[in-house]
């Protein structure tokens, strides 16, 4: 496996910039998610690295070499679409062979059983191996574009949203086991996500994109625990951060004008009044929904709390975020 | 508005059973939950309610008046569908009082409900806008917009969100709550998704292969699940099940699970054979003292919480944890769990009467 380096790239399509200055380290064995809304440069960041387009200024390297001029096939990166596109004349197995039997890998015939019974077995979809791919449900035919990938061992596997087309019980399922067989392997992931529940779950770093810029890049828990501004902060966390201003509950520190508050950044039964406008019972856990000077802000307590909707709760702020006019965390 | 009551409704579709034997009742006034997979027969349930299809037999009451043969357009109920349609040649206003004109109201009335209908939904800024332009979000809000101005007995919607991306999908579900917070009118909802269910409805039925699995309110199911399903289908992750080998008898509170005794709620009913005892994540405790041990598969980063997956003696249990907590794959620690949070199912996978979920549960 190898490490993965972009250095100051930009890239527009048109008038649209896509990425404006991105310098990223994927290092050797991590498992790195890039994070935004649809529109921050993902994708592009993606095609970047598996060759299938060309930056237009900077430049990527992998394992060391620069890969200006190097077309994907060369590159020997392996990457997984959102969108799966298998070979529909062909059955699983052969669909998941395929990688295998290239000419330049001659791959002996034993290794290629073997690898395809592993892969297959890790996505549950050994009982389906003798079907025609046309004949598998979405789900299932993602299964077998992710499984293409695995079989092969490439410098680094680039994964494009590849669960957002299964359903959340599969989904729960191969977070897990896509983290195991990254971590077990230790190879080299650049994974692709709008969903914060796989990019804190699976990433050893995430990397926060906002229109085209890279605004934050570490481990899940030190961008959850210590943003570097509003916009980094509401990619993690459900419910999601409450942002209000920032004298709402006095005290605020020069140069901030919004507070930001985590469930677990606000004191309940101390401080002062808010009131109830909903409770909302999500089984592990309840979220209130509560208006304190007229501001609407949403908390989580214990799952069989007595409060009802009408009803007051105390509440105070527990060392929170304070950010200033442009969003930047400045306390 | 209205209360809507359904009895023994059965559907098929030639030799195919969609709904074997649904009953259960919508109060005035909730905003009711259809959960399933698919193929369950949530939405032929909400398309019988409507009257989109009828009910091969049972009956359907909507203000104790029996409606099951009736056509949709005779029961005085509003669809809305996850791909909302609107008049793409006409404008905002004219697309929310379609509906009105269609129907013959004077002029100035159409007008006077559109404006009040465009105030509700804070969309008063784009009636004159053509509705090619719009966002998902306003479209969708003119979509509601129609329902709402012919002030029907009641909404029914088909996973109105299914087609929105998660962030934008959990803003319109806060709306759409809220705005029925502050109309009340019945409404009966179809989705998949468990969390949209927990979150927003009053009340739930929970529906797989055409049959209702249980129906209550939200925080009762989760505790007290009346099927395995149900306690995997919601929850996430899913309630763990801890198979066994043995015999529980009435009066009894506690089972072995692999040499080691559990206290669980007193059971009211006996069962024997492959047993299932049922925990959810955050009932699972640490604790080094403890004699049954998991193995750490997995952990799972989530902000305020983590979720580790232990590998035991009867398969994989999964526990919810403060993520302060410092724990390491590889290491073996003992598990405790909430006695008073267990369920026990027999084989067939039904719970059995305890004296904690007889309350929620009283089957037979």
């Amino acid at each position: 496996m190898a490490e993965v380096v972009l250095r100051d790239v930009s890239k527009s399509y048109g008038p649209q910039v896509a990425l404006q200055g991105v310098g990223l380290t994927v290092p050797d064995g991590s498992f790195v998610v890039l994070l935004g809304p649809t529109g921050a440069g993902k994708t592009t960041t993606l095609r970047m690295v598996a060759g299938l387009d060309a930056p237009d200024r900077g430049g990527i390297s992998i394992g060391g070499h620069d890969m200006a001029g190097v077309t994907p096939a060369q590159r020997n990166v392996a990457m997984v679409f959102q969108q799966y596109s298998l070979y529909p004349h062909l059955t699983v197995r052969e669909n998941l062979e395929f990688p295998l039997k290239s000419p330049i890998l001659r791959t002996p015939r034993a290794d290629i059983d073997r690898k395809v019974a592993e892969v297959a077995e890790t996505l549950q979809i050994s009982h389906k191996l003798d079907n025609k791919a046309t004949a598998l449900s979405g789900g299932e035919m993602q299964r077998v574009s992710i499984g293409r990938a695995l079989v092969r061992n490439p410098s680094v596997y680039l994964m494009d949203e590849p669960l957002s087309s299964l359903d959340a019980k599969l989904r729960s399922d191969l977070r897990v086991e896509l983290k195991g067989i990254q971590a077990n392997s230790g190879a080299t992931l650049l994974y692709v996500t709008h969903d914060q529940i796989e990019a804190m779950t699976m990433a050893t770093h995430v990397g926060v994109l906002d229109r085209g810029r890279l605004v934050q890049f570490g481990p899940p828990r030190e961008i959850y625990e210590n943003p570097v501004s509003v916009y980094a902060a509401i990619r993690l966390g459900q419910p999601r951060i409450n942002v209000l201003p920032a004298d709402v509950f006095g005290g605020a520190p020069n140069g901030a004008t919004q507070i930001g508050l985590r469930p677990e950044q606000i004191v309940q039964g101390e401080g002062e009044e808010a009131t109830v406008a909903r409770v909302e019972h999500l089984g592990d856990q309840t979220r209130l929904h509560l208006t304190y000077k007229s501001h609407a802000l949403i908390t989580v307590t214990d799952a069989h709390t007595p409060l009802r909707s009408g009803e007051t709760v105390k509440i105070r702020p527990h060392q929170p975020f304070y950010f200033d006019a442009t969003g930047a965390r400045v306390a | 508005m209205a209360q809507i009551r359904i009895e023994n409704v059965r559907k098929d579709f030639g030799s195919f059973n969609a709904v074997k034997s649904s009953t259960f009742t919508v109060e005035d006034g909730e905003f009711f939950m259809l959960l399933g997979p698919s193929g369950c027969g949530k939405t032929t349930t909400l398309r019988m309610m409507a009257g989109l299809e009828l009910p091969t037999s049972g009956q359907i009451y909507i203000d104790g008046e029996e409606v099951g043969q009736k056509r949709a357009s005779q029961r005085d109920i509003a669809f809305v569908f996850q791909m909302f349609a609107l008049y793409p040649h006409l404008n905002v206003g004219r697309n929310i009082s379609y509906p009105l004109i269609s129907q013959g109201m004077p002029k100035a009335e159409v007008k006077r409900k559109v404006a009040e209908v465009a105030e509700i939904l804070g969309i008063t800024g784009i009636l004159d806008k053509p509705v090619g332009g719009l966002s998902g979000g306003d479209r969708q809000r003119v979509a509601l917009g129609r329902a709402i101005v012919r002030n029907p007995k009641a909404f029914f919607m088909d996973e109105p969100l299914g087609a929105l991306d998660a962030e934008f999908r959990e803003h319109m579900a806060e709306e759409l709550r809220a705005l029925h917070d502050r109309m009340g009118a019945t409404t009966v909802y179809v989705t998949h998704d468990q969390l949209e269910a927990m979150q927003m409805g009053d009340k739930i039925v929970v529906m797989n292969h055409g049959v209702v699995e249980q129906f209550g309110v939200p925080q009762d199911i989760y505790d007290w699940p009346a099927t395995r399903f149900v306690a995997q289908f919601i929850g996430s992750p899913p309630m763990n099940f801890l198979e066994f080998q043995g015999t529980v008898a009435p009066d009894h509170a506690h089972v072995s699970l692999g040499g080691t005794d559990f206290a669980v709620p007193g059971v009211i009913e006996g069962a024997s054979g492959a047993l299932t005892f049922g925990i959810r994540p955050e009932h699972v405790r640490l604790d080094d003292a403890a004699p049954y041990k998991g193995r750490v598969l997995a952990t799972e980063y989530l902000g305020t919480t983590q979720i580790v997956t232990f590998a035991t003696a009867n398969g994989p249990v999964k526990a919810r944890i403060a993520s302060a907590d410092k724990i390491t794959p590889g290491q073996t620690t003992g598990l405790n769990f909430d006695a008073r949070t267990v369920t026990i199912f027999d084989p067939a996978g039904r719970a059995l009467l305890s004296v904690a979920n007889q309350g929620v549960l009283r089957h037979g």
